[in-house]
């Protein structure tokens, strides 16, 4: 004990491991799988799709961001969701250009990381599916050789790309339009056309439960919108049984993605865990409701986007009763 | 531990106002002397730890941080440390008066951190009658062991000292709360506890801060202390197992409060111990006696890890309300990045009294005052549950701390 070289810091000088880059690298690693599962369905583009995103998401963030802001994982997050959320054959000037827009969009102008009201990745999916309606709902089958390239992937920039490849409808559109089903083990399993991560619903359930485990993830919200879509359907499917049965409805299109890995963006889900009921029913809803009346076969994206609208008011209206005060206190 | 070579006895150790300066330098005080009076009733004398001679009164580096006026005492190396004969007062003959005065000038205080004046605790308003009496074993804060220490050696003196208090206030119930964690001293409460009083061991739920006087209190008697008020209004006083037996003191033997129980631990020391320290030792002596630091002791604290204070200076002494001195080691410390919160409800789930520290961290920032004090930031008790778990590093404690003397000073200004 020299000279007194102290640290004096406020209280408390201890804390908890976890820290917001560790949350974000954790949910990166959990998504692992739902790639690998992609790339097993839809070959190398797969992988294409999602380095082209993040790769850009990165690169945006690096140019627009504080500097170091790369390393809190968040913008990594962002690219992998969105490229999960575009078709295999989705043409990489697209997909780089959406991924750009959803981190000066989605996320920088609001002022950076925790700011934003709307989820990065589906702004800048929402930007995609009103500016290439088309090419996004080009859905190439699954199957076929890992290095066969899907749809026309290396579309020169500003050009639409060419319908050369073997595509097939999604579930929820073959239902829709031509009131075909698909059989469960195929949604469950995943080999149905679709976006990439809309197909492998069993391993983002198993991301999602391993990152409940650690306590990264709040399972109020997956939780909340799978059995509000399930309750809804079910209703529904008992009343007029030509709608679609519960498990159709949530082994189908970006739900399960949507449930467990967008709707509980921190940033931009509500704080309260009574809030992140009300948000998760919310979403349900709006699910069932566009799917079943809507004029577009998914409804997903469109249901978070506009809960998250709803994510401030909704912490206003579930503040907790604060201790030692009445009940309904006017807080 | 042995007595130092001066003892340092700043005349500001409790809450309420600071003790009276008696002495002068020069002066030899004994044992057991006082050096400070008592200053109205929200205030208690500060006694000599030691035998010895005063050598200064000036101001010197306080625990909390600040300078305070303090008597340095020079400690006699010759003398044969024993106070004074003095009168033990026979407390069953005492009125209730007679006990609170003995109690004040003892010096004795809220042992638990926040040194608030026990006897003013024995006087409640009239207004209120108390119905239970609870005794806060607790002891939620990391690290530390005093009162569980305490609580195993000493029960008798636990148990004596809540029989004068019952006596003196009148209350006929009695709750020890002790956390699940600490069986051997329910089981030593339990061993030696009377048959003739209405004294519960009730063992808590180990959880932080389980500790804060209105989470204990509910946790025992499942009632809400309203918000902004005083635990009396529903009944009950709280004492800590250390106070308790500060009061036993008073009463076995004459002596006032001049010696406490520290704990002294952390990773950046070499031989944590729980010890008898005579009030008024520097931080400096006690730690050398605990056979120093490790090289990478980074950071001593005052009190416990989650709501103690950093002291920038050794000089600084042990005083009343000093529970604890934990030196922990460089890589425990806070980190210095902060990230942007990213509304994760982490602080919503840990807050204790249900606040919204994110939106109260976010108004802190932008000096929205007001705003805070609207959100209930006065029921905050800076317990460092948020921060702690903030996995953005945001300082949620202290900007609560920093705001609350803003708006308190707001305040002072209008009125």
């Amino acid at each position: 004990m020299s000279a007194d070289k102290l640290i004096v810091t406020a209280s408390p000088h201890i804390r908890s491991l976890d820290s917001t880059p560790r949350i974000m690298w954790h949910v990166v690693a959990s998504l692992v799988p739902v790639v690998l599962s992609a790339a097993f369905f839809f070959g190398a583009s797969a992988l294409l799709q999602v380095v082209t995103a993040v790769a850009v998401a990165l690169l945006t963030e690096r140019a627009t961001g504080k500097g170091g802001a790369i390393a809190d994982g968040s913008a990594t997050i962002t690219g992998l969701l969105l490229g999960l959320s575009l078709p295999a054959g989705f043409p990489l000037w697209m997909t780089a250009l959406g991924a750009a827009f959803a981190i000066v969009f989605g996320k920088q102008i609001w002022g950076g990381l925790g700011q934003n009201v709307f989820n990065p990745a589906l702004v800048g999916r929402a930007f995609l599916q009103g500016a290439f309606p088309v090419a996004i709902t080009t859905w190439p089958s699954v199957g076929g050789s890992f290095f066969t390239l899907r749809g026309d992937l290396f579309a020169i920039p500003f050009t639409h790309p060419l319908p050369n490849a073997v595509t097939s409808a999604t579930p929820l559109g073959l239902l829709k339009f031509e009131g075909k089903g698909t059989a469960l083990t195929d949604l469950v399993i995943g080999s149905t056309g679709g976006s990439l991560g809309e197909t492998a619903a069993l391993v983002i359930l198993a991301g999602g439960a391993y990152l409940v485990w650690r306590g990264y993830l709040n399972w109020r919200i997956p939780v909340s919108v799978i059995a509000t879509v399930m309750a809804l359907s079910a209703m529904l499917h008992f009343v007029d049984a030509t709608k679609p049965d519960p498990m159709f409805m949530v082994f189908s299109g970006g739900l399960m993605l949507g449930a467990v890995y967008m709707a509980t963006d921190m940033v931009t889900s509500p704080l309260t865990n009574l809030g992140k009921w009300v948000f998760g029913i919310g979403i349900g809803i709006l699910v069932v409701v566009i799917r079943v009346w809507g004029g577009l076969p998914e409804g997903v994206m469109y249901a978070i986007l506009f809960m998250n609208a709803f994510t401030p008011f909704i912490n206003r209206a579930t503040q907790p009763r604060v201790f030692g005060t009445p009940l309904r206190s006017a807080a | 531990m042995p007595y130092p070579d001066e003892i340092v006895l700043p005349l500001r150790q409790h809450a309420g106002k600071p003790a009276k300066l008696c002495v002068k330098v020069g002066d030899r005080v004994e044992r057991g002397d006082k050096v400070g009076e008592a200053d109205g009733f929200m205030s208690v004398p500060i006694h000599a730890s030691a035998a010895g001679t005063v050598v200064d009164v000036d101001w010197w580096p306080h625990p909390d941080g600040t300078m305070a006026e303090a008597v340095r005492i020079k400690v006699d190396r010759y003398a044969p440390q024993v106070a004074r004969p003095r009168m033990v007062p026979h407390w069953e003959g005492l009125t209730t008066e007679q006990v609170v005065k003995a109690v004040q000038d003892a010096g004795v205080v809220g042992l638990g951190g926040a040194a608030f004046p026990t006897h003013v605790k024995l006087a409640p308003p009239k207004d209120h009658p108390v119905h239970t009496l609870i005794i806060n074993g607790a002891e939620c804060e990391p690290y530390l062991t005093s009162d569980h220490r305490t609580m195993v050696e000493y029960p008798e003196r636990v148990h004596f000292g809540i029989r004068v208090m019952m006596r003196a206030m009148g209350v006929q119930k009695c709750v020890i709360g002790v956390e699940r964690n600490k069986p051997d001293a329910i089981a030593a409460l339990e061993r030696t506890a009377p048959t003739d009083l209405d004294v519960t061991i009730l063992p808590l739920t180990v959880k932080y801060p389980q500790g804060a006087e209105k989470m204990l209190i509910h946790a025992v008697t499942g009632v809400e202390v309203p918000s902004g008020k005083l635990p009396v209004t529903v009944g009950v006083v709280v004492q800590n197992v250390g106070s308790v037996s500060a009061i036993a003191e008073v009463f076995e033997t004459g002596l006032p409060l001049i010696e406490r129980i520290v704990t002294v631990s952390g990773h950046g020391l070499r031989k944590p111990a729980n010890l008898i320290v005579p009030v008024g030792t520097k931080l400096r002596d006690l730690l050398a006696f605990c056979d120093g630091v490790t090289p990478d002791a980074a950071e001593v604290i005052i009190g416990g890890p989650m709501m103690g204070q950093a002291v920038a200076d050794l000089d600084a002494p042990v005083i009343k309300g000093t529970t604890g001195v934990v030196v922990i080691e460089k890589g425990e410390t806070r980190e210095a990045g902060v990230y942007p919160c990213i509304h994760c409800g982490r602080c919503l789930e840990a807050c204790p009294v249900f606040l919204n520290p994110s939106l109260l961290g976010d108004l802190a920032r932008v000096q929205r005052y007001d705003e805070m004090a609207e959100l209930h930031l006065a029921d905050c008790m800076l317990c460092g549950s948020c921060a702690y778990v903030c996995p953005s590093n945001i300082p949620l404690s202290q900007l609560f701390q920093a705001s609350k003397i803003a708006l308190r000073r707001a305040q002072a200004a209008v009125a």
